[in-house]
């Protein structure tokens, strides 16, 4: 199957005008950066609503949105608990519970609320992994980009790579933060209107909700299911061999519900980073429920195609195929690009083109921005200054460091690129690594903010024993027709899981319950090292209640929150 | 600081500008048109995307000060 593009002069307008946008936005950006704290946390200036798209656009890359519309065609509706259950409870619990600690404590990055709430070296655990992990998977997502450019747009492979890297530097080393976030908000936006036509087209090839329904029975009861568990979501989660996804409803809470997206959302410093730039104390604690408005919305347009995809691909009039791999199988991953390819002219077609490359560099953008925060103040303020003899540098010299480290941050960056390049697997590998490392990041965190009991040295061994422990199930266990060591087994096999997604939710289950109980038994042995005094504003029981009888009803988090619920549980059932 | 109501008002009115131009340009091409389920969807899309540049604009900074002023 042909994956190319036949674009005209109109579409690679399109997208130069972006491109001028995105450069522009950096460029205008350029002049309030006049220290550290500007460049690096934004001067904690952004309104809520900016903060809130930027927060839920970090996380919709281009790689999140071509697996998603594949996962869609996968496992159908079932995919949506990725963004339902799997994100919207992770998202109200940071914003009403620990949203007030990481702004309050005028910490400037979640390794730093680790130092103050327990002590440098697990500060220092986690901003290394940390470091190195945002660094990997910006040029993951340039490899992937670039990997595109070639198959899509018929681009040459290093010159897309280079090219898009230039375009990341040029906006962020302008304008730090802040134009990260604000290109966040632009790629939101034309992410919606550049899927739009697509999503709407192919929902009307196929007949509308009723008519995939009608269209989807015989295919999927082929496959052995039920009619409908292509189009519900909870409706056959009794067992697990009943639905796609092959996780009975316990497994989708504990795992996705809980550790996975509390994993995620609640602790990843990408993700808080957005909230934490936010302009006061109450908006900060709005970022996240602002998010989780749209995000509820978005698998209408990204999962729902892909499941009418599925109808596409079984039906020989319409001509619509999915390429294949080496091994004969449909690369999933690319269904959102032949459907772009299957229904949209010239024109629209540049404005799809260029929501995809909007994702793809909003990505870079954001692991490069997250990157060189850590980087500045937890590894070089903290370790690497004063290990020179200088103790203190005033905040023009952060500013330097920063800028500098954004430029480094960007050259790992391609030659992770390359090394993915070579190493197909690397992006599966490390995409397992990434859960493995929250998981547990979770655990102490939460003990931390709501247990003035817990420790440094706890804190420190359960983060630490989680990850091994995630990493031992790993490599203990792997899904049904695994070929490849990189999806589990190196350590000899034990259990074999009746599909991957079983497995990395009892990897991220085993990592946290490992991390939680540690912490807990060894902070019951050890001595408290912080006082109560310290711990004010970093521990829930030992700081005041917030006082939001200031605030206009309807901008209270607690309000939001209840929108927001009541949305997911009408949701819920509607597509029951 | 700058506010980002403007360049996202500004980048979608000249999206939609082009496509709804090239939309106009393009009416009738039937054979163009086909894989869209003979829908003219640079039109449609090109006006949608106009409507939500412009709306972006009227609510930014610089065009409300500039309203003010008049």
């Amino acid at each position: 199957m042909d994956t190319k593009f036949a674009l005209h002069g109109i579409d690679y307008l399109i997208m130069a005008v972006y491109f001028v946008f995105v450069l522009g936005i950096g460029w205008a950006l350029k002049k309030y950066m006049k220290n550290a704290t500007a460049f690096l946390e934004a001067g904690r200036s952004i309104p809520a609503w900016v903060a809130g798209l930027a927060f839920i656009s970090t996380n919709l890359g281009a790689l999140e949105v071509m697996g998603m519309t594949g996962s869609g065609l996968k496992y159908g509706m079932l995919t949506t608990h990725f963004y339902w259950i799997g994100a919207i409870p992770a998202m109200v619990f940071l914003a009403l519970f620990m949203m007030r600690f990481y702004y309050g404590s005028k910490a400037r990055s979640v390794p730093e609320y680790l130092k103050l709430r327990f002590d440098e070296k697990t500060r220092g655990l986690n901003a290394i992994l940390f470091a190195v992990m945002t660094v990997l998977a910006s040029g993951i997502s340039m490899y992937a980009l670039a990997l595109l450019l070639e198959n899509v747009l018929g681009w040459n492979f290093n010159v897309s790579l280079f090219a898009s890297a230039a375009i990341v530097l040029g906006y962020t080393y302008l304008g730090g933060l802040s134009s990260a976030i604000y290109n966040e908000v632009l790629q939101f936006f034309i992410i919606v209107i550049g899927l739009l036509p697509m999503a709407f087209l192919v929902m009307k090839d196929v007949g509308g909700w009723g008519g995939m329904q009608a269209s989807l029975a015989p295919i999927v009861e082929s496959k052995g299911f039920a009619a409908d568990a292509w189009t519900t979501t909870w409706k056959y989660t009794g067992t697990g061999s009943g639905n796609p996804l092959g996780v009975a409803w316990y497994g989708i809470f504990a795992g996705l519900g809980f550790v996975l997206s509390f994993g995620y959302w609640c602790t990843n410093f990408l993700i808080v980073q957005r909230a934490m730039a936010a302009e006061s104390m109450t908006a900060a604690r709005k970022v996240p429920l602002i998010g989780a408005i749209p995000k509820m919305f978005i698998p209408f347009l990204i999962i729902v195609p892909g499941i009418a995809a599925l109808v596409l691909l079984n039906d020989p009039l319409k001509g619509f195929a999915l390429p294949l791999n080496d091994a004969g199988q449909p690369i999933y991953d690319y269904t959102i690009i032949m459907l772009l390819k299957q229904y949209l002219p010239a024109g629209v077609l540049g404005l799809g083109v260029t929501a995809l490359l909007a994702s793809f560099m909003s990505g870079m953008a954001g692991n490069v921005s997250a990157f060189n925060t850590v980087w500045t103040y937890d590894i070089y303020q903290s370790y690497i200054r004063p290990a020179t003899g200088n103790k203190e540098a005033d905040d023009k010299h952060y500013l330097k460091v920063g800028k500098m480290a954004t430029v480094v941050g960007v050259l790992v960056s391609i030659a992770a690129a390359y090394i993915a390049s070579k190493f197909g697997n690397i992006m599966d590998f490390l995409q397992t690594i990434f859960s493995m490392i929250n998981a547990p990041l979770f655990a102490v965190i939460f003990l931390g903010m709501f247990w003035k009991r817990s420790t440094g040295n706890a804190a420190f061994t359960g983060l630490l024993a989680g990850f091994l422990m995630a990493l031992v199930h790993h490599g203990l266990t792997q899904p049904e027709g695994a070929t490849t060591l990189v999806k589990g087994g190196w350590l000899g096999v034990v259990h074999t899981y009746p599909v991957e997604m079983a497995q990395n939710f009892w990897t991220a289950i085993i990592a946290f319950t490992v991390a939680t109980l540690l912490t807990v038994f060894i902070s019951l042995l050890s001595k408290r090292t912080k006082t109560d005094d310290e711990l004010d504003g970093l521990v829930y029981s030992m700081t005041k209640k917030l006082d939001d009888s200031g605030v206009v009803w309807y901008n209270r988090p607690w309000f939001l929150a209840l929108i927001v619920g009541i949305i997911m549980i009408v949701l819920s059932i509607l597509f029951w | 600081m700058l506010d980002i109501r403007f360049p996202i008002g500004l980048m979608f009115s000249i999206f939609g500008l082009i496509i709804t131009i090239y939309g106009i340009a393009t009416l009738g091409n039937d054979a163009m048109y086909a894989r869209s389920l003979n829908i003219n969807v640079n039109l449609v899309s090109g006006i949608v995307t106009l409507l939500f540049g412009l709306i972006m604009l009227f609510f930014s900074g610089p065009v409300k000060k500039l309203l003010k002023r008049k």
